[in-house]
């Protein structure tokens, strides 16, 4: 039965969670992410999950990580420094192999920054953020269906690889109110949790460590995790793109950034220009495939970012040698308005 | 012939790697012991604290999951919130618990965790060669203190069972050491009622052992055990701080 509900980004993801079967939250507060809590701290109870206000991010992440062991669905939720704090923990998971789901609904940085939403954690979410050679799965919703949406799916890709999988929003996909499409969860077909930890009950015992001190031993583990980042660079990669097909140009932009760019295409549209954007929604695994196959075509991109530009070298590693990449930044404060990008658009175009 | 003394089931059949005169082997066979006692081997699951307590899973015969440095506690919170019937102890040293997953023991002890705690007070840090600890004793020679603990730069060595008896949450805490035989028996009586205290759901339960090492404190496995009895005991009084006999939550 789908229903619509007026409903802000984060509870739209909080709604999700629990429907794709997460009983387990475990956070500290910090704004612009504090409904997510909220709302599971009343939900949960219901649902026989638990709720823990834990005493810092660096328990959260490490409760997430006990709970994962044990074989539940869990997650937690944080915003910038707050999932700074949690890296050693996302490294440990990584390397570990455990699955979990981080939500950061971002502010701005570096250190305090501010409330306000930010894309100055993309290469903290996409190149792993910790310590060691691994990567998350990170996926960029724009809206609040897609809060709602790519949280169901987080949680499946989590098990699917036993592997941490990032949420990066930001505060406006937080905040907003929109319309959410509350549709019911379609799982996938899961491979089956035989390594948790519940106790030696007729079986050998288990370990869940992401130590490796035997010769030969760790530069293993780190192929068998590069090839499972392999497989999600084959088999993740999620994008929307939007008339790119007669397009001069083509924007690049994620979340929030892409939501203004889209309005700021249509004004371009209106004046005649031939523009397109392409929308990353996994950013890791980037979709540099489908984004070499545009270049053959399209010579000029512009990544628009809120930060002063991240993505945009994963844009320029992917894209064909001739073509030109160009780059607008807008650091947080206040997002950028479409006027503005309207503006970037024409002096490239 | 009736054998009387034999390896805890719960202890796998490998040799121990620690140093000579060390008494993480004889903690390990405690706790073993206990589980055996209790007839939980295959519902206990153990976490591992970083330092030399890492290994506990290459002799524990259960299931392990290992913790960042200092984060057993929570780890373990994790663990026994999605597994209420299952027996979830952590193994921690000094350097572990103290100083850096200070935060984590005293959120989980004040939370009530129904969890145990085993901490391994050597006063040093192990396994990374021998550095000062927070339970360093004044005056102590470590490689990081090199004209001995001087508590005008580095402070006082700290009381953790002591401290986690004044919390709430904290349904049992208690010292013990291994010097002597008459301590081990009182030792393997403490840790019995540790994990006695989990199983019957009374909130957490936390063993600290005055542990010797030798290899770092730069003396014989016998000098050990007399500085254990001289040095340590006088400082980290052994007993129970805190038991509690009934549910008496507040």
């Amino acid at each position: 039965m789908e229903k619509r509900l007026f409903i802000k980004g984060n509870e739209a993801l909080s709604r999700a969670a629990i429907k794709a079967g997460c009983r387990y939250y475990f956070g500290y507060p910090i704004t612009p992410q504090n409904d997510i809590p909220e709302y599971l701290s009343r939900h949960l109870g219901k649902v026989e999950g638990c709720f823990i206000q834990a005493e810092s991010e660096v328990a959260s992440i490490n409760m997430l990580l006990g709970a994962s062991a044990a074989g539940a669905r869990a997650m937690t939720s944080s915003s910038s420094p707050g999932i700074s704090l949690m890296q050693e923990g996302i490294s440990y998971m990584a390397g570990s192999e455990l699955p979990a789901v981080i939500v950061n609904i971002t502010r701005s940085g570096p250190g305090l920054g501010g409330i306000s939403a930010s894309q100055g954690d993309y290469f903290q979410a996409t190149r792993g953020g910790g310590h060691g050679d691994y990567r998350t799965i990170v996926l960029a919703p724009h809206s609040v269906q897609e809060m709602h949406d790519l949280t169901l799916l987080a949680f499946d890709l989590a098990d699917k690889y036993r592997n941490p999988v990032v949420i990066l929003g930001d505060a406006v996909l937080g905040q907003m109110k929109e319309t959410l499409i509350d549709r019911p969860n379609q799982p996938m077909e899961l491979p089956p949790k035989d390594w948790t930890l519940t106790g030696a009950s007729g079986r050998k015992p288990r370990l869940i460590k992401s130590l490796y001190l035997k010769e030969g031993e760790m530069e293993r583990h780190n192929w068998k995790l590069f090839e499972k980042y392999q497989r999600m660079k084959k088999e993740e990669v999620r994008y929307e793109t939007s008339q790119v097909e007669d397009a001069q140009l083509v924007v690049v932009a994620f979340g929030t950034a892409a939501r203004v760019s889209k309005t700021a295409m249509r004004l371009a549209r209106a004046e005649g220009l031939r523009v397109g954007l392409f929308r990353p929604i996994t950013l890791f695994p980037f979709p540099e495939e489908v984004l070499l196959q545009l270049s053959r075509r399209v010579k000029h991109f512009l990544a628009i970012e809120m930060n002063t530009g991240q993505m945009v070298e994963d844009v320029r590693l992917s894209v064909g040698r001739d073509a030109e990449v160009y780059f607008y930044g807008h650091p947080p404060g206040s997002p950028p308005v479409p006027e503005e990008l309207l503006e970037e658009i024409k002096k490239v175009y | 012939m009736k054998q009387v003394f034999n390896r805890p089931q719960s202890l796998k059949d490998v040799p121990f790697h620690f140093c000579p005169g060390c008494h993480h082997g004889t903690i390990h066979r405690l706790v073993a012991e206990a589980i055996d006692h209790y007839n939980i081997r295959e519902r206990t699951i153990g976490v591992a604290g970083v330092g030399c307590s890492v290994f506990i899973y290459e002799y524990f015969d259960i299931d392990v999951a290992e913790a960042p440095h200092g984060r057993a506690p929570a780890v373990a919170t994790g663990l026994k919130r999605v597994l209420r019937d299952r027996i979830i102890f952590t193994y921690q040293g000094d350097g572990d618990l103290a100083s850096i997953g200070m935060s984590e023991i005293v959120h989980t002890a004040n939370r009530g965790e129904n969890i145990t705690v085993i901490f391994v007070n050597n006063t040093v840090y192990g396994m990374t060669g021998g550095q000062m600890a927070p339970t360093t004793l004044l005056g102590q020679q470590t490689t990081t203190s090199p004209y001995g603990r001087d508590f005008l730069q580095d402070g006082y060595p700290i009381r953790m069972a002591e401290m986690l008896a004044t919390l709430e949450g904290t349904s049992f805490s208690a010292r013990v050491a291994l010097n002597t035989p008459a301590n081990v028996i009182k030792a393997k009586k403490t840790v019995r009622c540790a994990f006695d205290m989990q199983m019957n759901d009374m909130g957490f339960s936390f063993v600290e052992f005055l542990s010797s090492c030798p290899t770092n404190w730069g003396l014989s496995s016998l000098k050990a055990n007399e500085r254990v009895e001289k040095e340590l005991i006088p400082y980290f009084p052994l007993g129970t701080f805190k038991e509690r006999k009934g549910t008496d939550y507040l």
